[in-house]
Formats: structure tokens, sequence, C-alpha cells
């Protein structure tokens, strides 16, 4: 729940009317243009219907230079950022050879296995060597290499990579997947994305019912869609109405023909990654375990990134694993690498095997991106003969509260809750996205402004995900730059010092 | 004037009889006659004074009704004193119509009930159960997925991986690769929009476009996502698509994300496709107005057929439609040069609308991208959920698709070989026996399907997946028979697919036509 002045509503509203009142002037007099012209697609629908493509034409065009910045090295705590220039306001940007040295603010980056590791980089080529780029099959085909098998079996037992000669590299696979989640089993598959909306389907189809979290990531919304359940949504991170949802549903059953439920999976996020915040997740297993509802958690950010030994939320908030059904995480934030996988139980994981589309269809994950994963995880274990993981995972800790403490204590709105490396500083007004962005590029550092679609109209903000691999200078030099920004942009919108009850009264509520 | 009176209440009582004789059985009919008979008689004889009371009353009650309206005329007309009853009878009736019908009051269910049925509630488990063909281990390599590769120490041919042109293990992809690693790292760490675009992947888009001689490219993370996000970018509800049934669960996906409605034609008959599309404008007058699109692929990944490219757009053209194709197993591989299916029917690229093709076969990499007219594409940019959503290819396998593209390029006898091999494998497998080969004698996927099917898939597959295990056992060979998942909506029938590439020998194909016949003739006759 954001709370939003009343002032910087009204303001935000009249913005984007502004916007919205010269981009309808502009598509008019285009029309007039169009119609003069010949138009050789006669018969045919327009492929984009004018009112589906103005907000990229008229608002996102005019600011397109603060996203998709490319960058020409690694997503390490400093990058290059290409400058780019347009000839035609903004509608096209080019690239030019020239780069700026920045400050990586942007980047799911938080253990800092994005960029050369002296531990990961070798063996990760070593077994391209060996085994290639890609296998161009499915994993069911001749995608399983043993690299993947091994994936987990390497996490613990702590035994050099040695692709041959070991046996029943499956059970072993699931034992150990077992000793890093807490599950007895696991499925990989090659990018994350598909593992939500592949998965999904499988699991529930007609008759069953998705309760899903207001704020869930695209991928489940596509997943619970293409699975032909029903959907039903709880407030954001609100067990209580969570219980709520689940008791009038349980108590009207499906729509229409009353019969009840088949099953009801109930899908939430460790990390939001556009809000900052841990999941309740206690609260929230205790109702479903009480309505007999199955969970389904997403760690994509929070794997690897939060608790102690980096196990994600259920470490830092003290919850058994066993009381989560369905565990997904992906792989290409703490651990710098692609793909995402599902733990769950021994029976779930052959079943998925046998039905997942993106196990049977798709090609498997690259096979240097599963070593690039095994050898992250051994440097968090501490498997690596160092106590680099350990470093790494109070070095991300530490990083993420001191930069969220100072941001508060500026005055900044800042979501989100402690210990969490994703923190949303609140923008509101449109004129400030890109003035934020381009201030801070302009002083060398890089973050990520997010407005529509990713988050309501209403809110946008700038993102900043805090890296294990920032050292307290770096972190410093962001906080006087983004200090500055924010004074000459106005997004201050508390008093310095740390006085908030009184302002909380004049605020309106916004889902 | 008792017989009178036993004589009226009789007439009364008559239509009674009647009923009474209709309903009734016959015996029990008369009877009740007799019975209903004499309660009548006796009443009239008991209350004769009270008839005749009733009756002056009745007359009285008439003259005194009839006195103040005996001269009132209306129109000619002489009312009379039942008109009054009549009209009040009418407002009677017009008051009790303008009345609302009962309706039991509403009772919702109350806390103690909800929280009754929320016990009594037992879901279904999250899975069925586990059946012994699903404990089926796949093979595990030890090696590379190259043309040969290892499985259980042992070298085998390998017919599993889409590796057409033997890219798997090129020197030069291994060279780009790693220095991609070196300089960038393994992960991206990062969606495009949030500086996870990184130069090569840039680099890598103007290449393809440059390839294909298209305007514009956009890359994507996975070759299965490439299609599930694009189709629904374009494809909205109300919006019309015409998809061969045939097409892949990528596609299949997509077109269920889109909401758009959707008519499959017969896998890849064109006549079919014809009358659909015919049917399609004429009967539905609306339609000229919505976005239409026809959904194709260039080689189907469930049978191995390739697409009449040539047919389809003279097809698009006259109905108006659009073409979206799915070039991922055509991409590299047909044409002179390996520039897909255009190449192939010497159709101009311009005039199919969206292409989009998973690099994860010919290039031997991984991703996907889809290339288009810049518009297209720019709008994907912010619409795609595939895209926007996820984290972008991990940069050195975009580096080495643009390695992989030059390769292709500047080494066209790869794919002179690769259509030997194919044409040598048809040879081998022409006279098998149990089977008959239903792909594309041109086409990449060899497809061999049962001739005989039992009737039930799962049987099938049991059947085909016992012969690929036996291939793999006996004679070393990696072939894989066709997989459902009961998520796939495709019925095409299943079989033994064989991947071709450039990087066989012909001994290897020659051994796997000798096994496959054998096997054939052992297991299937």
């Amino acid at each position: 729940m954001i709370t939003i002045p009343y002032l910087t509503a009204v303001s935000t509203y009249f913005s984007y009317g502004l916007l919205f009142a010269f981009g309808q002037l502009r598509d008019y007099s285009r029309l007039i243009f169009d119609w003069c012209s010949t138009n050789n697609l006669h018969g045919y629908a327009p492929i984009c219907l004018a009112h589906e493509d103005f907000y990229i034409r008229r608002l996102y065009h005019r600011i397109q230079d603060c996203f998709n910045r490319p960058i020409s090295s690694a997503p390490d705590s400093w990058v290059d950022v290409i400058e780019r220039y347009s000839n035609d306001n903004n509608k096209t940007l080019k690239r030019t050879t020239k780069s700026t040295r920045c400050l990586n603010l942007g980047s799911y980056n938080y253990l800092g296995f994005g960029s050369f590791d002296e531990y990961c980089t070798p063996r990760v080529i070593e077994s391209l060597k060996k085994f290639s780029a890609s296998t161009c099959s499915s994993r069911v085909d001749a995608g399983q290499d043993r690299t993947i098998s091994l994936l987990c079996f390497c996490i613990l037992t702590s035994v050099s990579f040695l692709p041959s000669g070991t046996t029943s590299v499956h059970a072993e696979l699931e034992e150990c997947v077992a000793k890093y989640v807490g599950k007895p089993a696991a499925i990989v598959t090659g990018m994350g994305f598909a593992t939500n909306s592949a998965i999904i389907p499988v699991l529930i189809g007609k008759g069953g019912l998705i309760i899903s979290d207001s704020l869930n990531h695209t991928s489940i919304v596509n997943g619970a869609r293409g699975s032909g359940a029903t959907i039903r949504v709880f407030q954001h991170n609100t067990p209580a109405h969570l219980e709520r949802v689940l008791k009038e549903q349980i108590a009207e059953g499906q729509p229409r023909t009353h019969r009840p439920w088949k099953k009801i999976i109930v899908v939430v996020e460790g990390i939001y990654s556009m809000e900052g915040e841990i999941c309740q997740l206690p609260e929230i297993v205790s109702v479903c375990k009480k309505y007999k509802a199955y969970v389904y958690l997403d760690e994509a950010h929070s794997i690897g990134a939060i608790g102690k030994t980096g196990r994600g939320v259920c470490e830092l908030l003290g919850v058994d694993t066993a009381d989560v059904d369905i565990m997904m995480g992906t792989f290409t934030k703490s651990f710098g690498s692609c793909g995402g996988y599902i733990a769950g139980s021994k029976e779930l994981i052959q079943y998925l095997k046998y039905h997942c589309p993106a196990h049977l269809y798709a090609t498997s994950i690259s096979t240097p991106s599963a070593q690039q994963i095994i050898s992250a995880i051994k440097v968090i274990l501490g498997e690596d003969g160092s106590n680099r993981g350990a470093q790494k995972l109070a070095r991300i800790r530490e990083n993420s509260n001191f930069f969220r403490a100072e941001l508060q204590k500026m005055g900044f709105e800042v979501l989100g809750d402690n210990d969490s490396p994703v923190m949303p500083i609140m923008l509101y007004n449109p004129a400030k996205i890109p003035a934020f962005s381009r201030e801070c590029l302009r002083e060398n550092v890089a973050v990520v402004v997010v407005g529509f679609p990713a988050t309501p109209l209403l809110l946008a903000r700038a993102r900043i995900c805090i890296s294990a691999s920032h050292s307290r200078e770096d972190l410093i030099k962001a906080l006087k730059v983004i200090s500055k920004a924010g004074d000459l942009t106005g997004i201050k919108y508390f008093p310095a010092a740390p006085k908030k009850q009184e302002e909380e009264k004049d605020r309106i509520k916004l889902d | 004037k008792i017989t009178r009176e036993n004589s009226k209440a009789k007439s009364f009582a008559s239509p009674l009889l009647w009923a009474n004789d209709i309903f009734c059985s016959k015996s029990t009919g008369i009877s009740w006659n007799s019975l209903a008979a004499l309660c009548w008689i006796h009443r009239a004889k008991m209350d004769t004074n009270l008839v005749e009371m009733f009756r002056a009353g009745l007359n009285w009650v008439t003259m005194a009704l009839d006195a103040p309206s005996a001269r009132v005329v209306l129109f000619g007309v002489r009312i009379q004193w039942h008109i009054f009853v009549e009209v009040l009878l009418g407002f009677v009736i017009v008051i009790l119509l303008s009345q609302k019908s009962y309706k039991p009051p509403k009772r919702p269910l109350t806390e103690q009930e909800i929280d009754e049925l929320c016990d009594e509630w037992v879901p279904e488990p999250l899975i069925p159960p586990i059946t012994e063909d699903m404990r089926h281990e796949p093979p595990v390599l030890e090696s590379a997925a190259g043309p040969h590769t290892t499985v259980n120490g042992k070298d085998v041919v390998n017919f599993a991986s889409a590796n057409y042109l033997g890219l798997i293990g090129h020197e030069k992809l291994l060279e780009s690769c790693t220095s991609a690693l070196e300089k960038y790292g393994v992960g991206s760490c990062g969606p495009r929009g949030f500086y996870g675009t990184i130069d090569v992947h840039l680099d890598c888009e103007t290449r393809i476009s440059k390839f294909l001689s298209t305007p514009d490219t956009i890359l994507y993370s996975y070759g299965l996502s490439t299609m599930f996000s694009t189709i629904p970018c374009f494809c909205k509800k109300g919006d019309i698509i015409v998809a061969d049934e045939g097409v892949h669960w990528g596609i299949q996906n997509g077109l269920q994300l889109s909401r758009s409605t959707i008519v499959y034609f017969k896998h890849n008959d064109m006549d079919s496709l014809r009358s659909t599309l015919e049917k399609i404008m004429t009967k539905n007058k609306r339609s000229k107005n919505l976005r239409r699109y026809i959904v194709a692929e260039a080689v189907y990944q469930n049978s191995g057929q390739i697409a009449p490219l040539d047919e389809i757009v003279k097809l698009k053209e006259k109905y108006k439609f659009r073409v979206i194709l799915d070039e991922s197993n055509s991409f590299g591989v047909l044409g002179r040069s390996g520039r897909g299916l255009a190449e192939h029917h010497g159709v101009p690229i311009e005039k199919i609308d969206v292409v989009t093709a998973a690099m994860g076969h010919a290039l031997a990499t991984e991703g996907g991208f889809c290339t288009g007219n810049a518009r297209i594409i720019d709008y994907q940019r912010l619409s795609s959920s595939g895209y926007v959503f996820s984290a972008s290819l991990p940069p050195y396998l975009a580096s080495a698709a643009i390695t992989a593209i030059d390769v292709i390029d500047q080494n066209p006898e790869l794919l002179v070989k690769m259509k030997q091999h194919i044409a040598l494998l048809w040879k081998g497998l022409k006279d098998i026996k149990g089977m008959s080969l239903a792909s594309d004698p041109e086409s990449p996927i060899v497809f061999l399907k049962l001739e005989n099917s039992s009737g039930s898939t799962k049987e099938d597959l049991l059947l085909l997946e016992k012969m690929a295990d036996r291939a793999l056992k006996e004679d070393s060979l990696l072939v894989v028979s066709s997989k459902k998942s009961f998520l796939d909506k495709c019925r095409l029938p299943v079989g033994i697919k064989l991947l071709v590439s450039a990087g066989h020998s012909e001994s290897d194909l020659v051994k796997v036509s000798e096994s496959l016949k054998r096997l054939a003739s052992e297991l299937l006759l």
C-alpha cells in the first residue's frame, strides 16, 4: 500500500493529462498527413491500433533515452554506459562508440557474480570447452548434460566437479537440491520467465483456483492465464485479506456451478521486485495451512540474496521449507547466470519432468550457465575453500541496510523492508522520471527509473539495486549524487528529520 | 319444489361427475358419482329455508344496487350493478400485478457455516499419482551434444540434437564465447530495459537483420518464449487467428494467451486453409475490420513438414491476412544460403509480416528472435512480456549467434552437406517396414510415423520409446520418440524424430537406417 500526497496526486494527474492532450493533438495532425500520403495497406486492420501504441509514441518516446541504455561491459559495480544520440526527437536512438564509466545501481547483481569471478569463470570456460554452448535439444531428448544433473550434487558434497564416473546422478541431484533449497527434488529450465509460465498450467487447470498477490510478476500472471484456472487476487502482502478471500472462495465454490474447487494454489513472491518488500511468508503459510491451499513461492529476487546462507526468504523468516509446496526461483539475479528452477517433492518433480512443456520442448539450459550456477552456489556455501561467500552475504546486507537508512534520513520516500537489496524511491510525476535519471547519469551514476507499464500510472519510481560488489565509497558517492538529484527534482517527500507522523494525515490511500 | 331443487343440484354437480368419470377408474367413478349425488340431495332438503332466505337477500341486493344506476346510460349502454363489481375486480387485479412477487428473504451464510464449509473442503492432491512411465529417465550425456557424444561412457551417434549444421563445438563459436565470457561474465543480471542491454545484443540484432535483409530485429532470451510473447503482442481479444493444427506448444500457448478467436486448419493442407479463410471472410462481415493472422511453422517440429509459403502468401494477399511464421527449424537450414523458408520458396521476406525463430537449433546457441518492420519490432520492446519482464540473453550466447551466422555465410558447403545427408537418410529409410516417412524430403527433421497405430497415443509412445531405448543400447544410436505433455493440443501422429546434421558421417547415416529398419521389423511386425 503506497500513500500518495494529495498535491502530488493532483499534479501527477495534471501532468499526464497535459501529455495526453498534446499527444492527441499530435495524433490528429498526423492523421491529416497520413491521409495525404498513400496507404498501401488498404484492407488490413492496422497492426498496432492507435490507442494501443499511443503511450509508446507520445509519452515513452520522449524519455526513451532513460531506458534500454546499452552497456559495453559486464554488469558489475561499475559499468560502461554507451552514449547515444538522436536526430529525430528521441524517436530513434543511435549508438556512438563513446562510453562513460558509471556506478551501477540498476543490475540485479546482488552477490557480484555478474562479472568475471576468480572461481566461477575459469570453470565456466572449462565446461564450455567440454560441452559447447548449447545442446540444441530439449532436456528429455539429449539435453541432459551431466553438468545439469550434477548441479546440486556439487552444492553440498564439495567433491570437485567430475562429469563422468558418477552413477545414479538423478538420485544424487534430488538428494542435493533437498539439501540446498530444503526440498527433496528440483527441475531446471533455461529461462526464469518460462519456468513460471510453463509450470503453473501443468499444476492446475480448469476447476482450480489461483489466488495471486496483486503485485505478482507478469510471468506468474501469464502462467495463471495460460492454465485456464480461475484467478482471484488478494491485497498485496496482506495475509488477513488472503484469509478472507480464501474463506469466501471455499464457501462459494466455483462460479455458477458452485462445485467445490479442485485445488487452490496461493502464489506469492519472496521479494517483490518493484516494491522491495519481503513477503510475509510465515503468516501466509499458516493461513494456507489452515485452509488447505498449496503455497507457490517465487524466489526470483530473494534466493541467494537474503538469509544467513543465502537460502532466501524461508531462511530469513524461519519458515520450514516443507510447508512451502512449490518453490520457484531464478538464477539470473544472485547467481549471475540464466534460467530458473522449481523445487518440490520427489513426485511433483517427476510429474513435472513428464509433463512440463519447458522441459519437453524447449532447449535445455546452456551448459556454461549451469556451471556458473554450480560454482556460484559453491562459493556461497564456502565450498571453494574460502569465505568469500559469507563475506558477500554479509556485505550485501550491510550495504542494503546502510543505503536504505541513509536514503530515509535524507527524506526520500523509500519502499521496502530492511535486508532487502531492492529499494524503490518514489517519483510520482512523469516529468521527474527522466529528470532524475538524466541528472544521475550526468554525475556518472546509472539508476533505473520505472514507469507505466511496469508500475501503475501514478506510481512511477526510481529503483536502486544494491550489490555485494559495491564498496562503501561507491555507496557514499551514490548517496551524494542521488541527494543532489533529489533536491533538484523535489522528490524528498518527507522532511529530512525522521518526523513522519504528521505527514500521514493528509494523504489519500492508493492500492 | 324439492325436486326442482334436486334437479338443479344435479345439474350443478354434473360437471363434477363428468370430471370424476374422466379421472377415476370406472368402478371408483361410479361410487364417487352416487356419493356426490346423495350429498347434494341431502343438503338441499335440509337447507331449503336457508336457500329461500338467501335468494330473497340476493334479490334485495340486486334491487338496491340497480336502483341508483337504473337510469345511468353510458354511450347508450345501461350500466348495471355488476359493472361496478367488475371494475372493482379489475382494480384488485391491477394492484396484485403491480406488487412484487414473493421472494424468500436472503440469508447469507453465517460465519459458522462458512467455517464448516472450509473444514469440510478436501482439495485434490497437487499432482495425480505417479505412474510407471513417468519414472523413465532420459539418457545422460557426458560430453558435448555434437554428432557424436558419450552416454554411459560409450560413444554414440546423436540424432537428437537440432545441430543441423554441426556448429556445436565449432572452433570459432567457442572462441567468441570464451572471449565474451571473459569480458561480460555469464549472465546479464537484468532485463533489457534496465542495463541488461549489452552491446553484443545490439550487434546480434543488427547481424540477424542484415542476414535476413529485414529492417529490424528483437532478441529474446529463450526460444520458447519468443512465440508466446510475440503473438499476444499483436493479437488481442476479438482478432482472428487461423493457425495450423500441428503448431508446437510455444505457439499454442501464445495463441491461448492472446485470447483471440482461433480457427485451426488441417495440418499443412492449403485447401483447408483456403476454405477456412473463405468461410471467415464471407460469413462474418465484421471480420473485415478485425486484425487477421495466419500462423504457421516453416518446418513443423511435430511432423517435419515444410509449409508451402508461396501458396500461403497467395492466400494471404487474396484474403488480406497477415502472416506470422515460426522459422525455428528452418533458419540457417532452408534456402540456398540458409536464409530460411522465404528463400526456399523464392518469396520476398517483406511478404511475411512477422518472422520468429529460436536460436537453439541451427545456430547452436540459445535464445530467440523476432524480425520484421521497424514498427512491429519497436512495439514489442515495450509490450512483449517475455522481453520486458525477463532477464536478457547471456551475452556469450548472443556473441555465439553472431559468429554462427558468420560461419553460415562463409561456409555454404555446410548446407550442401546437410542436404546430401538428408537425401542419404531418406534413401536408407525408404523401404523401412512398419513405419513410413511423414516428413518433407528436404526437411532436416526426418520423421518416421507408425504405419499401424494402436489407436492410443500412450501405447504408441511406449512402443516408440522402447525402440529408441533399444537403438541406444544395441546400436549406440541416440534417437528420440515424440514427447507429449498433456498441455500439448497437437493431435498429429507420434513417431521417431531424426535430426540430421552436417556433422554426421555417411556411415552414421547408414548405421541409423539399418538399425531402425531392423528394430522396426522386430518390434512392429
